[in-house]
């Protein structure tokens, strides 16, 4: 706890100063926001640089050495080694790598998509144009996301591309509606009617007038989503219809291990404990975030 | 009489709601001549801001329908032109100050965003505009023009919100200034101050202005013109002079009573009950459930406009013989 007011402490001196610092400052009034990120410096840094900080680069291919197999966590295998004699933390690093890609390129692809279409809905609501995006919208939601998903999945090849996919087109849904609902409570705002009558076009008003207003809100849900995407990730492959062995993903090295339990708890453990890590540090980047907005919960 | 700059003829528009049509307009008719300054005045929901954004073409089309009438530019219909050709023309000739000054600025860019926006929307030609954005917010009387063009509409007050919003309209050099209302929500010093600057820059760009306000002193004080509108039509029409010295119109007389006055002969008894619902309106004219001076003909018919003289017209039964 002493650490954490210390860290408070450090937020106080950027109180004084210019935007940047005032950021920092609403940032850091929690704590654990400023732990969220510095957990998530490190996730993003240890992905980037995994090929110099594993132990043992080499597990993370197709790889065997059955001499160093089944070994618990000691100084020569922090994370121990699998059945395949393959290092475990080396395995974590690679993993995290992919998690990340997922996460960040499924947002990447669905943000766009969902918000614009949001906006035209909520801008035009009332004409078929929002009949036809929010019935459409309203069929995806009614299905759970993690079923679709399996669902596309077990239709198409399963790798990298298509899980990624498989998730973009069950989560978009959820974007359009936030931004339908925000769109359609400001579109009557007098701001609104003043661009209207001042001869703006369509896109001027969708995305200079109305869309800043709750760019605080989307990217507070971007980075509270991450987490979740990651985590339907893991699932997608925990059944093997992600990421394909011997490429190292958290999910499919859950689902390994997961044999071995309990005598080889090492080997599930780990990446399991990596996985809540990863989407629990993006979950308090959220909270951070959302105070830098003063963004109520979504 | 010169050739009239905006004209409505006989404009009705509805509502659709759960339970039913809202019939808020009904054959509104109405004349603005260029470099005219016409006052509408009204009880709340009469129909005055519908009026507005229908001049303005800003209704939300889905729960709006526009049953008959047409609005006229000049001679043109702007209903029946297509919708390019009726922003275009709404685009170079009018601006609009709204109600709320407090929503009227988006709050998440500064002052100068948003006059730069405007102004390059308006005119595309490129450079001196922060040096116009800054002439603007002088000639609306503001302060530190430089540091203003920075804030952000939270850190500046109502009033001063308002002065932006007539900068924002001073930029088109259309002919015509719809001002809705624009001193509703400023206290007494204020709205002296802002209708003088209203008065003084209208003048200054020989500028239309169709004036809506509770405020029957700003309306005195600014207008050439009165309209008087009662349940989405217009009631009675004057020479501001003529409307404040002889009201013709039960429901006028009504408002005008109703205003408190300096002799100190204490208020008078305006009008009893309150605006009808519009699902459901009464037959006839539409102010007979409450009008002292009700006759059988006000429950079956709805009065057309008698002039009573050449700058004066009502739309009332009592004066069906002074027709001329």
């Amino acid at each position: 706890m002493k650490i954490l007011k210390n860290i408070n402490n450090i937020g106080k001196y950027f109180r004084k100063g210019g935007n940047i610092s005032r950021i920092f400052y609403k940032f850091s009034r929690n704590p654990l926001s400023v732990v969220g990120l510095i957990l998530f410096c490190i996730i993003v840094l240890c992905a980037i640089f995994a090929q110099y900080l594993a132990p043992y680069p080499e597990s993370a291919g197709a790889y065997v050495n059955f001499e160093e197999a089944k070994q618990p966590p000691s100084y020569k295998h922090f994370c121990g080694t699998d059945v395949l004699g393959r290092d475990i933390l080396s395995r974590i690093l690679f993993g995290t790598r992919y998690s990340l890609i997922m996460g960040i390129f499924v947002l990447l692809l669905i943000a766009p998509i969902g918000v614009t279409l949001g906006l035209i809905a909520g801008y035009f609501k009332g004409s078929w144009l929002e009949i036809i995006i929010m019935r459409v919208t309203d069929i995806f939601v009614s299905i759970p996301t993690l079923i679709l998903a399996l669902a596309i999945c077990a239709l198409l090849t399963p790798n990298l591309q298509n899980a990624l996919l498989a998730i973009s087109f069950s989560w978009w849904p959820w974007y359009t509606r936030l931004v339908y609902g925000l769109t359609s409570s400001l579109k009557e705002e007098y701001f609104v009617k003043l661009a209207e009558v001042s001869g703006a076009n369509i896109a001027h008003i969708l995305f200079r007038e109305i869309l800043p207003n709750f760019s605080g809100t989307i990217l507070t849900k971007m980075t509270l989503d991450m987490g979740w995407v990651i985590l339907t990730a893991a699932n997608l492959s925990f059944v093997g219809l992600g990421i394909q062995p011997p490429t190292p993903d958290l999910g499919n090295m859950v689902a390994d291990g997961a044999l071995y339990l309990p005598e080889l708890w090492w080997v599930a453990i780990f990446p399991a404990l990596s996985i809540v890590l990863i989407v629990l540090s993006l979950n308090l980047l959220g909270d951070g975030i959302s105070d830098i907005f003063g963004v109520e919960r979504i | 009489m010169s050739k009239p700059l905006l004209e409505i003829k006989n404009l009705s528009i509805w509502f659709e709601s759960f339970e039913g049509p809202l019939k808020v307009l009904d054959g509104v008719n109405m004349i603005v001549l260029p470099g005219e300054k016409v006052g509408l005045i009204g009880e709340m929901g009469c129909g005055k801001t519908t009026t507005m954004k229908a001049i303005a073409g800003i209704l939300p089309v889905p729960p709006t329908i526009i049953r008959s009438g047409s609005i006229l530019y000049q001679g043109e219909d702007l209903m029946k032109m297509n919708k390019k050709k009726s922003r275009q023309i709404r685009k170079k000739e009018l601006s609009m100050i709204f109600q709320d000054p407090m929503s009227a600025l988006n709050p998440v860019f500064t002052i100068g965003t948003q006059l730069h926006d405007i102004i390059k929307i308006n005119e595309k030609k490129k450079g001196f505009i922060k040096g116009k954005s800054i002439q603007l917010l002088k000639e609306v009387l503001l302060p530190d023009p430089a540091r203003i063009l920075k804030n952000y509409p939270i850190q500046l007050s109502g009033g001063m919100r308002q002065r932006i919003c007539i900068a924002m309209a001073l930029i088109n050099k259309g002919q015509i200034l719809l001002a809705d209302e624009p001193d509703t929500s400023l206290d007494v010093t204020i709205k002296e101050q802002i209708m003088k600057l209203l008065r003084e820059l209208v003048g200054k760009y020989n500028k239309s202005i169709v004036l809506v306000s509770h405020a029957l002193g700003t309306i005195k004080s600014l207008t050439d013109r009165v309209y008087v509108m009662y349940a989405g039509s217009m009631v009675e029409m004057a020479s501001t002079q003529a409307l404040f010295a002889n009201p013709l119109h039960p429901y006028s007389k009504g408002l005008l009573e109703a205003t408190p006055r300096l002799t100190g002969k204490g208020i008078g008894d305006g009008i009893n009950g309150r605006i009808p619902e519009y699902v459901s309106p009464p037959n006839g004219c539409r102010f007979h459930p409450r009008c002292k001076e009700v006759m059988d003909v006000c429950r079956r018919e709805k009065p057309s406009f008698f002039n009573v003289s050449k700058d004066h017209g009502v739309a009332c039964f009592l004066f069906k013989n002074s027709r001329n």
